[in-house]
């Protein structure tokens, strides 16, 4: 089964099902949602298959395929995937058919084709699955720049208030960074031997002042995609305005994108560069941590809220990833992965709340909990994992990154710690402004207010409540592939894990 | 491991758990899948989910009950089973793992016994609640957590325990969360726990560099290898831990808050149990906190300080739950103060801390069948001779009140004497410092907690009007009162003699210690402690018998401050939450105007800088061909050049 072509399959398939959606007439929207929603499980099915078949503790990269596409330039379409690259590939493949299932009237509202919206959903999952599987550095652009398209469509057709200020926004600010990662990739490939192929880049030896500017040109780009502080004003105002489902997606998926290109290409690539900038990353990573969360203390609209949460979360990733140990860094990988699952249900149950209430604002709410109790629940969960509290699987990523980092950055480890204080305030203060208290007069009169998670809704929330948990009580499966590559990872940058050292703390002290 | 040879005489080690030990994960779990039934089956569970929840609770009981006397024949007397790797990535290894010691113990049989009581008032106090059947959910997920963080063999564990303790009192103080104020109560509970719990977790993360694990026994064994200043700050950190969950200063303000909860909830999590998880901790941690003089001198000051701020505030508040609340600050406070006397003091603690759990919880179901009777009056200077209407819930708070104050024969005076007592067998001055603190709590103890006996039970009537016939509670509220007014008259005595004995000597409570002999003989202070009770209790009892204004009247500088809660929650306020508000507010315009104005700016400027560019769109086809032309070149001119290898 190791033969199998997994990856371009699971590339390719959603977009054949898109073109598939996309050619059903308008006036059939339910086939179209459940083709799509078909054929994402399928996709779903086949990447169950591939993580069984990967070996764990077997080669680095793996179900490794290239052929050649541009061959004067050496460039190929090469996939190959690590334990990094599979645990995201798994987690778009779960998160897009739930998305589907979310989002299934989301695009009546607007005037635009429905089977068309779902069709865009499908071509953002070839190229997240893409980029993510890509082993070759002009294929990996080309993914990261061709997956802005799909979301510009999602946001600035199908979105909300000011979507179309959004959508630009969006994808000036991303394109912005992209340009700087060209430029990054083909200095790259001047230097590295007129090659796109991330094995045989891995191994060059570059000067310190061309690794120092391509380390910056890739790191430009993934910083704002991530989005690190200061790059973050983006995303607020596209999350704000996409559909929950795209912002699901958005957030849960998109962004890792920046954290994992820089685990994949800044640091392997240019490992003297990145410990040589990583002060100043850890020092953006730390600042973002606190920032945001004090700015989603301070928000007034839902998904804006959501979304500044997510960048304070980003600002965790960032530490794990330049703090480099294999505790911080495997911490990181998997806050990636139960970011994407937490902050996916939050924005889902957000945008169920929002779809019943007409309106994101906080001050629109007010002890809804009281009409929709089991909605107010969900919501409370998601919460509670995006404040990592400990039985949901974001206490152990983010336990990782802090104890991982503690052992190399007291002062950084200390103050990211104190997040988890303002992530309990501004989770538990936005629970309480929209579901608890007395009751808003104004929800009373609106009908959707008084339905409750229905049955939909529910299959929606499930599978994702089921998963927090049970990683939250064994994450020993994810965490066991994730592991090697890590440490590969961290062989490439040349850091070892400190030993345990009686001494370390007094040293902090003076 | 290179640090052995530093460590104390003593090496702590546990056997592995076999035969009916092993299965002593049966206690987290059947309270667990409990909660979860309840919560998944929603209304379908109506009917008797309530009784699956006392039933739960029962069952850990009993099954504890087997455990612990399961220890008796065992070397150690401590086993230990590790379920699952819970974390296992570099060097760092955290089991899924559980330790069953005397310590563990007698927090289970506390846990459970008490909490199968409280279950069961519950199920009367909470009938016509609609939500009943969630409450049960709630109270079961917080039988499960707290046993976590009491059974957990490692600091992980508790720590898992200890934020699942959190969310469950915050689910249960905003219970009726529909009440604003009960929901800012659960907020600010989960908030200033969670400061604490910022300690506690860079406490574990300072156990993972310096000694590169969790685990109890790795801990513990290496602790003596650590520099002085290490123990110090780690100490300091799990104290912090502590403070927060134990309603200590300085983050004691949301304690009193959290009566807004129902109040089986108030006696079970915010009386006997919960609040009591930060004496754990330090008792669990007792050979690190004894390794270090100046950490216990703070430990032993928090003590201090707290149980009289607890007992000053106490006597100046008029709703019965939150008198009850500060008494319970202060009563930790006590706590606090035995196990940072450390040596034979830390098993005396935790006695106390099984005394009050008895009496404690006693008197708050009395409190809430007094309020199922005024139609949840709380105000005490509301009532006044229910003695006649009430009898068995005047009688069994009667034996709270008596055992609370330290009279003999009841619980409290065995476990709070020798507290006091210990106290002053601190070295110097110290011992005139703490070992009066001591005293003195113990006089405005007997006073306040008279005054609320009184006002509640005796003197004239100063009911509402809507209330005519005050009536006594149903036997499901009164049958765990009887019992745990038969706890807190006998319990003390049985735990005075033995317990502290078995904690001593097989939990390894603090064996090491150098002796000082007291400042003063030890009837003395048995004198002491016994003569200013009475005092504080004749004097409240005189005072109030005739009963007290029902208005608020006009006080000294010392009352009103005391009603202010010496002004605690206005430091709170001034110093966290405005400067909060402020500064998010102040980020929220500076990120919109400012980082985001910065951005939108520098795209003004590009899409002002095109339009200059356009006039260069002449509209004449040959400049366009001429500039195609020129671009094409440069770029095929740039790939021969790389070709060519110019650049490389």
């Amino acid at each position: 089964m190791s033969d199998f072509p997994f990856l371009s399959v699971l590339t390719v398939a959603p977009l054949v099902g898109a073109v598939v959606v996309a050619l059903l007439p308008r006036s059939r929207p339910t086939l179209a949602k459940q083709v799509a929603l078909g054929w994402s499980l399928l996709v779903l099915a086949l990447s169950v298959v591939m993580w069984v078949t990967f070996q764990v503790g077997g080669d680095r990269f793996q179900f490794r395929e290239s052929y050649p596409w541009i061959p004067n330039w050496g460039v190929n379409f090469t996939f190959a995937a690590d334990g990094i690259a599979l645990v995201m590939l798994m987690l778009i493949a779960v998160l897009v058919p739930l998305v589907i299932l979310a989002s299934w009237h989301d695009a009546e509202s607007s005037k635009r084709s429905v089977p068309v919206y779902f069709a865009l959903l499908l071509v953002l999952e070839c190229t997240m699955i893409g980029v993510f599987a890509a082993a070759d550095v002009f294929l990996f652009y080309v993914f990261f720049e061709v997956m802005l398209v799909p979301m510009y469509f999602l946001i600035g057709s199908y979105g909300g208030h000011q979507r179309q200020y959004a959508a630009v926004k969006f994808f000036l600010y991303s394109l912005v960074g992209g340009l700087f990662m060209l430029a990054a990739v083909i200095g790259l490939w001047v230097v590295g031997g007129k090659t796109f192929d991330w094995v045989a880049l891995s191994q060059v030896d570059i000067t310190t002042g061309a690794e120092r500017w391509l380390f910056l040109g890739f790191f430009v780009a993934f910083a704002i995609k991530a989005p690190f502080f200061p790059f973050h004003t983006w995303l607020p105002d596209a999350g704000g305005a996409a559909p929950a489902g795209a912002a699901a997606l958005l957030v849960g998926v998109l962004d890792k994108v920046g954290t994992f290109g820089i685990l994949r290409y800044c640091l392997p690539l240019f490992p003297d560069a990145a410990q040589w900038f990583a002060p100043w990353a850890l020092g953006l990573a730390v600042i973002g941590i606190i920032y945001a969360a004090l700015l989603a203390v301070g928000q007034n609209d839902l998904k804006r809220l959501v979304s500044y949460t997510s960048i304070a979360h980003f600002g965790f990733i960032g530490v794990g990833i330049f703090a480099f140990t294999t505790q911080a860094g495997t911490g990181a990988v998997l806050y990636m992965v139960n970011h994407g699952l937490a902050t996916g249900l939050l924005f889902l149950v957000v945008g169920m709340l929002i779809a019943r209430r007409g309106s994101a604002l906080v001050s629109d709410f007010g002890g809804a909990g009281k009409l929709v109790p089991v909605l107010a629940g969900v919501l409370f969960f998601a919460g509670l994992a995006s404040l990592a509290l400990p039985g949901t699987a974001p206490f152990v990523s983010e336990f990782l990154v802090l104890i991982g980092t503690f052992t190399v950055n007291k002062p950084v480890a200390v103050i990211a710690t104190l997040g988890i204080i303002l992530a309990a305030a501004y989770v538990l203060w936005m629970v309480q402004r929209t579901t608890q208290g007395t009751l808003n007069p104004a929800l009373t009169e609106i009908d959707a207010m008084k339905r409750d998670l229905n049955l939909r809704e529910k299959v929606v929330v499930a599978p994702l409540i089921a998963l927090i948990l049970v990683l939250g009580f064994y994450p020993k499966p994810v965490t066991d592939v994730i592991n090697p590559a890590i440490q590969a990872t961290m062989e490439d940058v040349g850091r070892t894990d400190p030993a345990p050292s009686v001494d370390t703390v007094q040293e902090a002290i003076r | 491991m290179t640090y052995a040879q530093a460590a104390p005489a003593e090496t702590v080690s546990y056997a592995t758990a076999d035969g009916l030990l092993s299965s002593v994960w049966l206690l987290v779990a059947i309270p667990l899948v409990s909660a979860t039934i309840l919560l998944l089956l929603g209304r379908r569970a109506d009917r008797w989910g309530h009784w699956l929840g006392v039933a739960a609770v029962g069952a850990a009981f009993l099954l504890g009950l087997s455990y612990f006397l399961g220890l008796r024949g065992l070397e150690n007397r401590s086993v230990q089973l590790s379920l699952w790797d819970f974390i296992a990535v570099g060097g760092l290894h955290v089991d899924f793992g559980l330790l069953f010691d005397p310590l563990a113990g007698v927090f289970v049989l506390l846990i459970t016994g008490v909490g199968f009581l409280i279950h069961l008032y519950a199920v009367e106090y909470m009938a016509h609640d609609e939500r009943r059947r969630l409450f049960f959910a709630y109270f079961n997920l917080f039988i499960a957590a707290m046993l976590l963080l009491v059974l957990g063999n490692n600091y992980v564990m508790l720590y898992f325990g200890w934020e699942g303790v959190g969310l469950a009192s915050y689910l249960l103080i905003s219970f009726w969360y529909t009440k604003p104020a009960a929901a800012t109560a659960g907020k600010k509970a989960f908030l200033m726990n969670r400061v604490g719990d910022a300690g506690l977790a860079i406490a574990i993360f300072i156990m993972f560099a310096t000694l590169g694990t969790t685990q109890y026994d790795e801990v513990f064994n290496g602790i003596g290898a650590l520099a002085g200043g290490t123990v110090l700050v780690l100490g300091l950190l799990l104290l912090l831990g502590a403070a927060g969950k134990s309603g200590q200063f300085p983050l004691q303000a949301w304690l009193p808050d959290a009566m807004e909860g129902p109040t089986p909830v108030s006696a079970l999590i915010h009386a006997a149990t919960m609040v009591t998880a930060g004496v754990y901790l330090i008792a669990r941690s007792n050979i690190i906190f004894s390794a270090n003089a100046t950490l216990q001198l703070v430990v032993v000051s928090v003590g201090a300080l707290t149980l009289l701020i607890g007992a000053i505030i106490g006597c100046a508040k008029d709703d019965i739950k939150r008198v009850l609340a500060w008494s319970t600050v202060s009563q930790i406070g006590y706590m606090f103060l035995g196990v940072g006397l450390g040596g034979a003091a830390y098993a005396l603690a935790i006695v106390h801390l099984l005394a009050h759990g008895f009496f404690k919880a006693n008197m708050f179901l009395g409190a809430g069948s007094v309020m199922h009777g005024m139609k949840d009056q709380v105000d005490i200077r509301r009532f006044g001779g229910l003695s006649k209407y009430m009898k068995i819930t005047w009688i069994t708070f009667g034996a709270g009140w008596l055992a609370i104050i330290g009279m003999f024969p009841f619980s409290g005076y065995f476990s709070k004497e020798p507290i006091i007592a210990a106290a002053f067998e601190r070295e110097g001055w110290t011992a005139w410092l703490f070992g009066g603190a001591a005293v003195l709590g113990a006089a405005l103890t007997a006073f306040y907690m008279t005054r609320l006996f009184v006002l509640t039970f005796h003197g004239p009537k100063r009911w509402t009007e809507d209330i005519e016939h005050p009536h006594e509670s149903p036997p499901l509220m009164t049958i765990p009162l009887v019992l745990l007014g038969i706890g807190s008259l006998g319990a003390g005595w049985l735990l005075a003699t033995s317990v502290p004995d078995w904690l001593t000597t097989t939990a390894g409570l603090g064996t090491a210690e150098a002796h000082h002999d007291a400042v003063l003989p030890h009837w003395a202070i048995v004198v002491l402690s016994l003569g200013v009770t009475v005092l504080g209790a004749v004097l409240g009892w005189f005072l109030f018998r005739n009963g007290t204004a029902t208005s608020p009247q006009p006080a000294g500088v010392l009352v009103t401050a005391a009603r202010k809660n010496l002004y605690t929650d206005a430091v709170n306020e001034a110093v966290f939450e405005k400067p909060g508000i402020f500064l998010t507010r102040a980020l929220v315009y500076l990120d919109n105007r400012g980082i985001d104005g910065l951005i939108n700016g520098l795209a003004a400027g590009v899409g002002g800088g095109s339009g200059r560019l356009r006039r260069l769109q002449t509209g004449f086809v040959r400049s366009y061909a001429t500039s195609i032309l020129t671009g094409a070149l440069l770029v095929v001119a740039a790939f021969l050049a790389v070709q060519a290898g110019w650049l490389a």
